[in-house]
């Protein structure tokens, strides 16, 4: 067995099919992409090379920079809303009745499909017949709030389905990275008298800084790249209210046919999730820290 | 050792179904063709031995169409009909389907057209997704199949959707025009007589918004549907050329009728004439709220007929209760009563580069003609060939909409696909804006007037 895994040949052959699956369906499309960033194409005719003139309007396109503005936003939501999944793992990884329900009942929305909880999340919107609106008519407030149709809020209408989506997956990875900190520890300090904030803020968060640094990097990368709840509940409407790069990108590459424009919007967002994952990279750099 | 070789081979042959299942899904809808010969999925389209004419020769004609037998059961049915007929007729000619849903269709149709490699007869839109494909010389001209008396079949304004610079490169085999639907219970209720002319469609507004019904179902999400109550008008208002003529820069979107056009829109907001939310609510959400009896009035294309005559999913109490009336006219506008919003749906095309093109021709001919005939009958989908309603036995519904179609006087194309798709989203962005008040008729005038300029400049 230990002969197999140690020829150079045998190990090649394993790699490959990943190795082809990922260069097919990944890096060469990434290339692609850049290279019809360069192009003006309507997706039928020709070709022509522009160079850099699609990125030269991309810089100047307002309505981009809005929709970038919406993204970053967005960031800014789930990584605040780390602390709330943290604070919820804390309180499910502390010996409480019903965590491990609890932990189930939190991961539900993950299992679901995006398409699903868009739909859910339509129905509870919607501005006559919808969960909220009439929940709020009962108690006798008379107005009509349109949730997806106000430009002013529909931004936070959609930001609170993104949120709850994920909240059971970084709630789930918290939670197992709290586990894993052996009880010893836990026991001395409470030996020790510290209390159960002491012992949240000074063993166990700094314990798992590390899986807390790989969540805000999924987190915020995340949702610069987000497309599916928005895609299905506004489509970037009403007229661009709640549009992000991506939802921008699909609708110029595939609505306006403007395949050149669209490729560069794409290839400028890998750009920035890279500088960006690159910065958080940067900025959380620290020790690991170890009790031991 | 030989359990690792079996696992490794098990590997491989795992990557490659992986990878070949993503190229694999379309053939899963070609192969259901109904009686053909061939079922090798996509071999070369065209056949060997032609060289054009000669009609004992055997030819294969390559057939691509968006109506799969399971989500468009009618029409598919209709095409195998027409197709078996031909073939029959013409014994050395075979007809090759190759079937696929709509969006697939589109995007198979691009792919075909980069490699130069489209199908001998397949189907287009109108107006702004056909132009790309004339400019790229993929679609032959199909005047001299028009010629000897079939343009006569088709209703006037149709054929013209799919002309560029005076040719025309298919033929339409649907036709909608949007009437406004109403409630005929709820306008019984409150003593509402259908509006003549605007003003009176506005005191119908009044009345029902008074009483707590919503006056019209809007779901304006997509867009296209504002589009309608906008492009409806301004045909009333300035009539039916100052819109069309500042689409093709004859004419300028800043036209008083059209700026005009967009303050009544607003007001008719203003008023709450639509059902609340309505521009966070998709065309199906807002057709809803028509289908309950929440809303009495709907302005919508004729695809939706089948809901409000024959669809025996729908309860008979609220087919019965469904009447349409023509769009009024406004007092001091140019527009008629008869003129119509609306447009051909799908058309054929013949390939520039098909080796059999003139076969090609024939049967495209054959095909228009057996399919208006047949579609509205069995299908319920209007042709874009003139019905003679004495002949069919249809829902009274059907034969009132064909004959307001007989005496349209005119019928102007959705502007979404009048305008190339760059300005198609600006036009229907700026309506959602102007829907939802974020932009005032001046500014929606002059965005629509930059981005057509701008179109027209490159």
């Amino acid at each position: 067995m230990d002969k197999v895994m140690s020829n150079k040949k045998m190990i090649a052959l394993y790699v490959l099919p990943a190795l082809a699956l990922v260069l097919a369906l990944i890096y060469v499309p990434i290339v692609l992409t850049g290279y019809y960033g360069l192009m003006k194409w309507d997706g039928i005719g020709a070709m022509e090379f522009i160079g850099l003139d699609n990125y030269s309007r991309l810089v100047q396109d307002s309505a981009f920079w809005q929709s970038a503005y919406h993204a970053f936003l967005l960031a800014a939501f789930s990584a605040l809303s780390l602390i709330a999944y943290l604070a919820i793992a804390l309180v499910l990884s502390g010996e409480i009745k019903g965590a491990n329900l609890l932990r189930k009942i939190y991961l539900i929305p993950m299992l679901l499909s995006s398409v699903a909880i868009a739909q859910l999340w339509l129905k509870i919107y919607h501005p006559t017949n919808g969960v909220i609106n009439s929940l709020l008519a009962s108690l006798g407030f008379t107005g009509t709030i349109e949730w997806l149709a106000d430009t002013k809020i529909v931004l936070l209408a959609i930001f609170i389905p993104i949120i709850w989506q994920y909240a059971g997956f970084y709630i789930l990875i918290y939670y197992a990275a709290l586990k894993n900190i052996p009880t010893s520890l836990v026991e001395a300090a409470r030996i020790d008298g510290a209390n159960p904030l002491q012992i949240a803020f000074r063993v166990k968060i700094p314990l798992i800084l590390s899986v807390t640094k790989v969540t805000i990097v999924l987190a915020i990368v995340g949702s610069l790249k987000y497309f599916d709840l928005i895609y299905v509940m506004t489509d970037g409407g009403p007229n661009g209210a709640s549009e992000v790069m991506a939802s921008y990108m699909y609708h110029q590459a595939f609505r306006s046919f403007d395949f050149g424009y669209g490729s560069a919007i794409g290839f400028f967002l890998l750009l920035i999730c890279l500088v960006v994952t690159w910065l958080i990279r940067k900025l959380t750099d620290s020790e690991e820290i170890q009790y031991s | 050792m030989k359990k690792k070789t079996m696992t490794v081979a098990l590997t491989v042959a795992l990557a490659s179904a992986v990878a070949l299942t993503g190229c694999g899904s379309n053939n899963a809808g070609s192969s259901e063709n109904a009686g053909n010969t061939n079922t090798g999925g996509n071999a070369p389209a065209n056949s060997s031995t032609n060289t054009g004419g000669g009609s004992a020769e055997k030819v294969t004609l390559k057939m691509m169409h968006l109506w799969p037998a399971g989500s468009s059961k009618q029409q598919n049915m209709i095409v195998n009909d027409i197709i078996n007929e031909y073939q029959t007729a013409n014994p050395n000619v075979t007809i090759k389907q190759e079937i696929l849903e709509n969006e697939q269709y589109k995007n198979k149709l691009k792919v075909l057209s980069a490699s130069n490699d489209l199908p001998d007869i397949g189907m287009t839109w109108a107006a702004g997704f056909l132009t790309p494909y004339v400019k790229g010389s993929l679609f032959a001209p199909l005047d001299d199949v028009l010629g000897d008396g079939l343009k006569d079949s088709f209703v006037s304004g149709t054929t013209e959707a799919y002309a560029v610079d005076g040719k025309t490169y298919a033929l339409p085999l649907e036709l909608n025009i949007t009437p406004v639907y109403y409630n005929k219970a709820i306008f019984a209720k409150y003593n509402l007589e259908v509006p003549q002319t605007y003003a009176d469609f506005q005191k119908v507004v009044d009345t029902l918004q008074s009483n707590g019904v919503a006056p019209i179902a809007l779901g304006n999400k997509d867009r296209w549907t504002g589009s309608l109550w906008y492009m409806y008008l301004a045909d009333r208002l300035g009539g039916p050329e100052t819109l069309k003529n500042a689409i093709n820069r004859t004419g300028s979107f800043e036209d008083p009728a059209l700026v005009k056009a967009a303050e009544e829109a607003q007001a008719l907001v203003d008023k709450n004439a639509f059902n609340k939310g309505f521009n966070g609510l998709s065309n199906d959400e807002g057709k809803s709220e028509f289908m309950n009896g929440k809303a009495a009035m709907y302005l919508m294309g004729t695809w939706e007929l089948p809901n409000f005559t024959t669809n025996e999913t729908i309860p008979q109490e609220f087919r019965d209760s469904v009447g349409f009336f023509k769009f009024p006219t406004i007092e001091g506008g140019k527009g008629d009563i008869d003129s119509w919003v609306g447009g051909p749906g799908v058309g054929l095309f013949v390939a520039e580069n098909s080796k059999v093109k003139e076969e090609a021709k024939k049967f495209v001919k054959f095909f228009v003609e057996k399919w208006g005939e047949q579609s509205v009958t069995k299908a319920g989908v209007i042709p874009a060939t003139k019905v003679d309603t004495s002949k069919v036995d249809l829902p009274q519904m059907y034969i009132d909409i064909l004959n307001e179609l007989g005496k349209a006087s005119n019928i102007t194309l959705f502007a979404d696909v009048q305008m190339s798709p760059a300005v198609a989203q600006v036009h229907l962005n700026s309506i959602q804006a102007l829907f939802g008040k974020q932009v005032t008729p001046a500014d929606y005038a002059k965005a629509h007037e930059e981005a057509l300029a701008q179109e027209a400049g490159k």
